[in-house]
């Protein structure tokens, strides 16, 4: 299938229904609202939900290699519902003959930290260690961090749910995975607003973007935002089942980029892109909840550098069989 | 924004290639020491280069009817990696190879290519570069070696540096200029093949930190060329030197130039039976990971028949930045351990590096330089 004909309705569908005064009416709601309910009906209308269920069970039976672009446009707009994680959710659920619950589902690969989009969602996919639960978030008993806009909770001991065998590496490498196809839609986003801003900001008679320290920092960024493009591909390629190495790849080359774009474009943008009425910070501050989300560059560094030692091989024979199909 | 870099595989026809490189190589170098290896793409060895050539694996990209392998820009991913890997002195004819030739397949004559391409897939013929002057470096457009035509052809007087292996050379494609002055900037430039045993060349060349001469001085003092020197349209040079910096700033050798140093620091901790770097060495692999894809993504867009300039610069200004960490952070972590041994190859072959590595940005174009052509592509100027 040509992925063009798949990302430009989708592209489309979220333009119209998730513009940046919808992203924040859902954020300032903290919970459930109006706002949030009406966003979801859109996005569940869309039909993409079920893109990675496979076709006997009524999915579209796609590869998550083939929808990451869908992933970074979720990323790139900073959606404030777990949309990509109740894609993996679905698929996962329908794979062990489980029906699906209509509704967000949030990915809790751990109940020790905050869940992204935990107070908007109406069940998560709990990984206790032994096993996947699927659980109502209520049952969960989310608690909000405390931290302004932010749609992420601490959730409690999953006391009771359905039961799901559990992957061999857990929920985190495939969460890991994720993450990283959306900050790589995030960082996208973030070069064109930050390039567009250093076009037409005049100082000292012209473009800020004129000035070689600007421009060597802008392609530093580019730089990050295309190895998080293509670690992104690099993880989502190998499927829901993804192998640790490749998790790693993908996880820690994303987050480890995340906090330096995150880090320019509020440099170029300057006082402007700290405000709450300007969108840039609708993406920076995603782009620090999804490093931290599901293990940071820290944490995969170590497995995989534990892997790495552990091969015989030559690092480039180690990537080749290791992390590349 | 660069939208079209993205993930590309590469294709079984060429990774089928592999396991003969690697034959190849584990006959050809065996008992290498790791601090020769590191040497990689400085290393020159006439000997290995032919031999490659009788393997069939030097000129793959080039049309079989030149004697190439009439192969795409994944086949010589494939070689190039295996042979940087296991660090082979690949510099006889490496530059010939991955310039020259496509150089005169894309603009030279007939008999010019029927002259050099041969002999080059062979491993025969050795090329090198005349594109730096002792006042035009980054900014190659400052240019002043001249040539200027004769009733018989070009006489060439100037001078030419940092030229790698030009005492190796049999011959150079020179960056010359054939009209104007230097105030002239990129008009006026032409390239122009000169042999290197032509009377009126003298070659010096210039010892570096590490002890090795790999760089020389170039002199041309009345240097008569043939009308056949010439390299497609006079005035042509500048584009022709654009093209084929595309080729010099994309391939694996932008990333891999201290895998050899990774790879000993590894073995060396697996032997200490310690794993306390581990969080390092997870980093620097995923960086490695990281980069060969986008590697391969560069290529993919060489075999779609493009020039990806600005795709080619950020490959090589992240390769090499990875390239130069590589032997500051070994060099930390051994040193953090002052009571554990570390035996004399590991610690020449860390030096090596780390005394090399700021070569890493230079050659092919500076950071800086690299930096401006992405911001061009971005817009910003």
């Amino acid at each position: 299938m040509d992925m063009a004909e798949l990302l430009e309705p989708f592209d489309r569908m979220l333009d119209a229904a998730c513009p940046p005064a919808v992203v924040r009416a859902v954020e300032a709601a903290q919970g459930p609202s109006d706002a949030a309910a009406a966003l979801w009906q859109e996005i569940a209308g869309s039909g993409f939900l079920d893109a990675l269920v496979d076709e006997d069970h009524g999915g579209a039976g796609l590869s998550l290699g083939q929808i990451e672009p869908l992933i970074e446009a979720l990323g790139a707009r900073a959606v404030p519902l777990p949309v990509a994680e109740t894609m993996v959710a679905r698929a996962l659920l329908a794979r062990a003959g489980v029906t699906a619950p209509d509704g967000p589902i949030a990915l809790a690969s751990s109940a020790a930290q905050p869940v992204p989009c935990a107070l908007v969602a109406g069940h998560a996919l709990v990984d206790t260690g032994t096993k996947l639960l699927l659980c109502a978030m209520a049952d969960l008993a989310p608690a909000a961090t405390g931290v302004v806009h932010s749609l992420a909770a601490r959730i409690g001991p999953a006391p009771q749910g359905t039961g799901l065998e559990r992957p061999a590496g857990g929920l985190r490498p495939i969460a890991a995975v994720l993450r990283a196809c959306l900050i790589a839609g995030a960082a996208a986003r973030l070069c064109d607003m930050t390039t567009d801003h250093a076009s037409q900001r005049v100082q000292f008679g012209k473009p800020i973007g004129r000035q070689q320290a600007l421009q060597q920092m802008l392609a530093v960024m580019a730089e990050d935002m295309i190895a998080c493009r293509i670690a992104a591909q690099l993880g989502a390629v190998q499927g829901i089942d993804v192998p640790l190495a490749v998790a790693a790849t993908a996880k820690s080359t994303a987050a480890a980029a995340a906090a330096r774009i995150a880090a320019s474009a509020h440099a170029v943008h300057g006082a402007i892109g700290i405000s709450e009425e300007y969108d840039l910070q609708l993406l920076s501050r995603r782009l620090h909840e999804w490093r931290m989300a599901d293990g940071s560059e820290g944490y995969w560094n170590r497995l995989l550098g534990e892997a790495r030692l552990g091969a015989s091989e030559g690092s480039v024979d180690f990537v080749r069989g290791a992390i590349f199909v | 924004m660069f939208d079209t870099l993205t993930l590309a595989q590469l294709p079984p026809e060429d990774e089928a290639l592999r396991p003969q490189v690697r034959a190849f190589l584990e006959s050809e170098l065996a008992g290498m020491p790791t601090d020769r290896r590191a040497r990689s793409w400085q290393g020159f060895s006439a000997g290995f280069s032919r031999a490659l050539g009788k393997a069939g694996l030097v000129g793959l990209t080039l049309p079989e009817a030149y004697g190439g392998r009439g192969m795409g820009p994944f086949a010589r991913f494939v070689v190039v990696e295996e042979l940087l890997s296991a660090g082979a002195p690949v510099a006889a004819h490496w530059i010939a190879d991955r310039q020259s030739a496509p150089l005169l397949l894309n603009f030279g004559t007939e008999a010019q290519r029927q002259k050099h391409i041969p002999a080059i897939c062979r491993g025969e013929q050795v090329f090198c570069i005349g594109m730096s002057e002792p006042g035009a470096g980054s900014d190659l457009a400052g240019v002043r070696t001249r040539a200027e035509r004769t009733d018989k052809g070009w006489v060439v007087n100037g001078q030419k540096i940092w030229t790698t292996n030009a005492m190796h050379s049999d011959y150079m494609i020179a960056l010359l200029r054939t009209s104007g002055t230097a105030a002239d900037r990129q008009a006026g430039l032409s390239q122009l093949i000169i042999d290197l045993k032509a009377p009126g060349v003298t070659i010096r060349p210039i010892v570096d930190l590490t002890g090795d001469a790999h760089f020389a001085e170039v002199f041309f003092e009345n240097v008569e060329l043939g009308e056949d020197a010439l390299v497609g349209q006079e005035g042509d040079g500048w584009n022709q030197v654009v093209a084929e910096l595309a080729f010099e700033r994309s391939g694996p050798e932008r990333i891999y130039s201290s895998v050899v140093l990774l790879d000993a620091w590894i073995r060396h901790m697996q032997a200490a039976g310690r794993s306390d770097a581990a969080a390092l060495v997870g980093r620097l692999t995923a960086e490695l990971a990281t980069l060969r894809a986008m590697s391969i993504a560069c290529t993919a867009r060489l075999a779609l028949g493009e020039s990806p300039v600005v795709e080619a610069s950020i490959v090589k200004d992240r390769g090499t930045s990875f390239e130069q960490e590589l032997p500051v952070v070994i060099a930390d972590d051994l040193a953090a351990h002052p009571d554990e041994a570390v035996n004399e190859e590991l610690y020449r072959t860390l030096m090596y590096v780390t005394h090399i590595a700021p070569s890493f940005s230079l050659r092919g174009g500076t950071r800086e330089i690299l930096r401006g052509i992405i911001a061009r592509g971005m817009g910003l100027r």
